[in-house]
């Protein structure tokens, strides 16, 4: 073998030794020919990635739960929106189980709520002094969780999952406008939510 | 005309303008758009002053990952050696699964001025 001949050779076996350590176990497995099980190793990766992000968003129906106790706990609520506030948390409790549901589906593990008292602290909602500003925080949180579900829709594997953080986020947004109009706010411009 | 000058330096002053990297492309960031964005994308989340479904902010400029205190960090991050800086920062928001694979967050910005501007807020002292 001539030394020109030899460069190509020594480059090739370069790039196939270099590059084995950045191949994933999944690109391993197809280059030997085990399709199948590459597949089903990226598949419960998939599953694995969608599990934690359905995490994020129970640890936010979580917050979102506790933060309509600690308002219909305030005594600051009247009671016509008393009870709508009642209805809105009873929705996030839907959506809490809906979430439980398809986490476990996927073989993940629930992430637990925390303590009342947590939620008060980190939501500071001892500088809630009226009924606004209790709807005012709570549409606040509402905006939040439509543009966190619209913002996590891209990241699933499962498109029926984003279809569902899609219908969470509807919700939400049906939640964020009867606060606004019991504040006497706008209604939202166009495209308006997610930016 | 003094007036004028003192104007500018104050709207210098009032707004950080921090760069980012993207490829070959610098973006600047404005820190007054970047808390708008901040309060709208990322308060669902986050807050400055308290970890609720995400660590607390406050500070996270120029420090190392997974570092308030109580906050239930994932592995990749506590693994994590990164440092927050613009760069880090503009990666982790462009895609956060791709920068730190097994990490938690879902949520990305996938605009690079966006990026910016939050990042410049990050890095005001409004932020510190």
């Amino acid at each position: 073998m001539n030394k020109q001949q030899s460069f190509p050779f020594i480059s090739r076996r370069g790039v196939v030794l270099g590059a084995v350590p950045a191949l994933s176990a999944t690109a391993v497995a197809l280059l030997a020919g085990r399709p199948a099980w590459a597949a089903k190793r990226e598949t419960s990766h998939d599953a694995a990635r969608d599990a934690s992000v359905l995490n994020t968003a129970l640890a936010l129906e979580h917050e979102g739960i506790n933060a309509y106790t600690l308002g219909a706990q305030s005594n600051l609520l009247q009671k016509p929106v008393l009870t709508v506030a009642i209805k809105f948390q009873d929705d996030h409790k839907a959506h809490r189980d809906r979430l439980i549901a398809a986490i476990r589906r996927l073989g993940g593990t629930p992430v637990e709520e925390k303590s009342l008292g947590e939620y008060a602290q980190a939501l500071e909602v001892g500088k809630l002094k009226s009924q606004a500003d209790v709807l005012d925080f709570a549409m606040g949180l509402e905006r939040g969780a439509v543009n966190a579900y619209l913002g996590i829709i891209p990241s699933f594997a499962d498109r029926g999952l984003a279809k569902l953080a899609g219908q969470l986020a509807a919700d939400e947004s049906g939640h964020f406008i009867v606060l606004t109009q019991a504040l006497g706010r706008p209604l939202p411009a166009p495209m308006s939510f997610g930016v | 005309m003094k007036s004028g000058l003192s104007r500018s330096v104050g709207a210098l002053c009032a707004t950080l303008f921090i760069t980012t990297v993207h490829g070959t492309a610098v973006v600047a960031g404005d820190s007054a758009r970047g808390k708008a964005l901040y309060e709208s994308r990322c308060t669902a989340c986050h807050s400055l002053d308290h970890s609720r479904i995400g660590p607390a902010h406050r500070g996270v400029f120029g420090r190392h990952v997974a570092q308030v205190g109580g906050f239930d960090y994932s592995l990749a991050l506590k693994r994590s050696s990164v440092i927050w800086t613009a760069q880090s920062l503009d990666r982790w928001l462009a895609n956060p699964e791709a920068f730190i694979p097994g990490q938690r967050m879902g949520y990305s910005v996938p605009d690079p001025k966006e990026r910016a501007d939050i990042i410049a807020f990050l890095a005001s002292p409004a932020a510190r």
